[in-house]
């Protein structure tokens, strides 16, 4: 399977990343990982694209790694409809203090904008 | 985690305080009393509504189902949070709680130095007859003496009974871009 994971750099996203990476491994999935700027987050790109960097020498899987720009939600849809890919996965939301899960504005724009399957990674 | 929300300039007014027996709609008396952390019975209880709750009223994601599911959700909701319960005939039909947005909530001076996440659920067989507004204006009222000042909630945007309900005891809508409103009040 042609698997795009999409980052913005989140704690949820290090959760899709670990637990991809684990499933790329098991499956022989061929992964692209795509970066996004989100500019609220703490994180620069740089420091995600170091973290990709070590998990995938880690696991020992090959992965190409991606950066995009623009609006984060449309441009993972759109990198995922022009790359062909089968599945498109993206980290499935945070919780409240009170354990209710909560799916940001760029999941919510994924998952009513994406014409190929949608995988959250809770 | 500071996620900064705007809440309304001026506070909501004053609100009943717990313990209190009030009237469901049906004339039925249901107590109103505060849990305690220590109250062990208190927690079976209350875990024992969560067991016959109908999941289909789960809303984002809680409550969970299944007894040890259910006591790893509210074990840190009574141990940290401000939590009322409904009672009629002893067994508990109705919960309210307040969560502080802390990882420690022992080490704070002042309850209103963090922001407060709120929500109530009423066993399904009592759903519609008051005891979802008594439990949040007394929630309120036991928040107010505790000097807690800022309390939010999620709830869907379809929602629009549960909505008009916190609009009524002095909510304000707050942001919230995605599937859930966020609503927010000073007390």
């Amino acid at each position: 399977m042609n698997v795009l994971l999409g980052l913005v750099g989140s704690e949820e996203s290090t959760r899709a990343l670990r637990e991809t990476i684990d499933r790329t491994r098991e499956t022989g999935d061929d992964l692209t990982i795509a970066i996004v700027e989100k500019p609220e987050i703490d994180r620069s790109p740089e420091e995600t694209r170091e973290e990709v960097r070590r998990a995938i020498a880690g696991a020992g899987i090959d992965a190409t790694v991606t950066t995009l720009e623009g609006d984060p939600g449309s441009a993972l849809v759109t990198e995922a409809e022009r790359g062909g890919y089968d599945l498109l996965v993206i980290g499935g939301g945070t919780e409240s203090p009170m354990g209710k899960i909560r799916l940001g504005p760029i999941t919510e724009f994924v998952l009513l904008n994406a014409t190929t399957s949608v995988k959250l990674v809770r | 985690m500071t996620r900064s929300r705007t809440y309304p300039d001026e506070s909501a007014g004053s609100f009943p305080n717990p313990p209190a027996t009030v009237e469901d709609t049906d004339g039925r008396p249901i107590e109103l009393t505060v849990l305690e952390p220590t109250d062990e019975e208190g927690f079976d209880d209350l875990v024992a509504m969560y067991g016959e709750f109908d999941p289909s009223d789960r809303a984002q994601g809680i409550p969970p189902t299944g007894e040890g599911r259910i006591r790893d959700w509210l074990e840190p909701l009574v141990a940290d949070g401000v939590n009322l319960l409904a009672r009629h005939d002893g067994a508990v039909v109705g919960h309210a709680t307040l969560v502080p947005e802390t990882d420690d909530v022992a080490a704070l001076d002042d309850l209103g130095d963090v922001e407060w996440e709120l929500a109530i659920f009423v066993h399904q067989p009592h759903q519609r007859m008051g005891i979802g507004t008594a439990l949040l204006e007394h929630l309120l009222g036991e928040a107010r003496r505790r000097g807690i000042e800022r309390v939010w909630l999620t709830v869907e945007r379809w929602n629009a009974p549960a909505i008009s309900l916190y609009e009524r005891v002095g909510f304000e809508r707050c942001g919230g871009e995605s599937f859930e409103q966020e609503m927010s009040i000073r007390l």
